[in-house]
């Protein structure tokens, strides 16, 4: 038997007749997480767009889950905010089983694949790409989720602009067994080439790591940039008129 | 407004194949993932072992695709617990073309190319299409390079015609190591063309002693 609720101009609508908002309204940009030595590193800026409009300025997109994996999200805040929810219960049913058993980067990363991929058979999705990254007994895993349920597994994943800016940039200088500075130059020169070609980054950066020893969140922080080229002195030379 | 369907569904490109032969059968996939102009990963397998002698390889959407296969694969775990066996070629066919259709109203973006052997050792494959329509042939390929190479098994494999009278098995007359060069050979030549097939090739043997892998490196562009 079909459902139905009462719409605000008083009218009674079916479920099947409802439609649901299906734009994301506060989004955040890109993520990049590549696995190095001991383990992976996650970086994200930390902006929440409304449209054209930054919003929010601190939205942390990087999250620890459990005790092995880091989650980042780009796309709808709001549905991070609910997926943060559904795993929250799912770690917490974990650690009640008590078992000394504990939901590794894997697992988590099945789990969202299929909520993903389930809530976009009922036309209902979280508008989500999600980088699951984590260490297990020694072995690093790196993942990714679209709003689809697209997923797979790499070396280093972005998403959003950062699979047109950063991955050419990662697929020439990443190479197994990265050290941990190597590792952070490495992402900070795609974070940097994001920061000057995409609309919506913002100077503001969350860098997380994590290691078969835990997970580490690192303070904010800026990355220098330089405007000074010579093409940007004098931008009106050529217009007259022009301010 | 956006529609209903215009998220849903995303291509993921690539291309599959599958060739059969007397007491042998090959099957084919490249390893992109792909979507738009971009590629999310060189590295991704499109083939699925569903039993013992009895291999999926699907292109399309690859959510629809890990969804698809999983089904498969989990019903065949429960035909195992009912009738302590593995299911046949034949019987795995009809239940993949039976999977499909079920979603005939909101179909999976998948198109399969199922290899193995029958229940006499002979090798078979079946070419579906997005909502299960299929048909038992002696070789195929689906996926975005499909048209680049199907025309190339037309000629090189030697064949009996589809359209004889009375009917002849289509399985091709080559040897497993002529039928594995040629596979290696269409999809150096699609790779050249199709912007969705590339970067390595996952070759799988079936025949009486099993299931082989063989990679080989493709052009990365």
């Amino acid at each position: 038997m079909a459902q139905s609720f009462e719409v605000p101009n008083g009218h009674s609508v079916e479920e099947h007749d409802l439609e649901r908002t299906l734009n994301p309204y506060v989004t955040g940009t890109s993520v990049i997480g590549l696995k190095y030595k001991d383990g992976i590193i996650l970086a994200a800026d930390t902006g929440g767009s409304y449209g054209s409009t930054l919003r929010y300025k601190s939205v942390e997109r990087i999250k620890p889950i459990g005790k092995h994996s880091l989650l980042g999200a780009s796309g709808e805040i709001s549905d991070f905010q609910e997926i943060l929810k559904y795993l929250d219960e799912l770690i917490i049913y974990d650690n009640m089983w008590d078992d000394g058993n504990s939901l590794g980067p894997k697992e988590v990363h099945n789990y969202l694949n299929r909520v993903m991929y389930n809530r976009r058979n009922k036309f209902d999705p979280l508008w989500n790409s999600l980088v699951l990254g984590g260490v297990k007994n020694g072995q690093k895993y790196l993942g990714v989720v679209n709003m689809i349920g697209t997923h797979f597994e790499d070396d280093h994943v972005a998403t959003g602009f950062g699979n047109h800016l950063a991955r050419p940039i990662l697929r020439a200088e990443w190479h197994a067994d990265l050290s941990f500075e190597e590792a952070v130059k490495l992402v900070e020169k795609c974070l940097l080439v994001l920061l000057y070609r995409d609309r919506s980054a913002i100077n503001k950066f969350q860098l997380a790591k994590i290691t078969e020893e835990g997970t580490t969140i690192y303070p904010r922080y800026s990355l220098k940039t330089f405007w000074g080229f010579s093409a940007f002195q004098n931008p009106t030379k050529g217009a007259v008129g022009s301010w | 407004m956006s529609r209903r369907g215009d998220w849903v569904y995303e291509n993921n490109g690539g291309t599959c194949v599958a060739i059969a032969g007397a007491d042998y059968c090959v099957v084919a996939a490249d390893t992109r993932l792909s979507t738009g102009y971009s590629i999310y990963t060189r590295d991704y397998s499109k083939i699925c072992k569903l039993a013992d002698k009895c291999v999926l390889a699907s292109s399309g959407f690859q959510g629809d695709i890990k969804a698809l296969q999983k089904n498969l694969s989990a019903r065949h775990l429960i035909y195992q617990h009912q009738h302590n066996k593995q299911m046949s070629c034949p019987a795995m066919a009809q239940l993949l073309s039976n999977t499909l259709y079920y979603k005939r109203f909101f179909p999976y973006y998948a198109f399969n190319v199922l290899g193995g052997l029958d229940n006499e050792g002979k090798g078979c494959v079946f070419t579906y299409d997005a909502v299960g329509s299929y048909e038992r042939v002696g070789y195929s390929s689906q996926g975005s390079g499909s048209t680049l190479i199907m025309p190339v098994l037309d000629n090189q494999l030697k064949s009996p015609s589809p359209l004889l009278l009375p009917a002849k098995d289509s399985v091709t007359p080559l040897s497993e190591m002529e039928a594995v060069d040629l596979v290696k050979d269409v999809f150096a030549s699609a790779t050249e063309r199709d912007i969705y097939t590339g970067d390595k090739l996952e070759i799988v043997i079936i025949n009486a002693s099993g299931i082989q892998h063989e990679f080989m490196e493709l052009r990365k562009d």
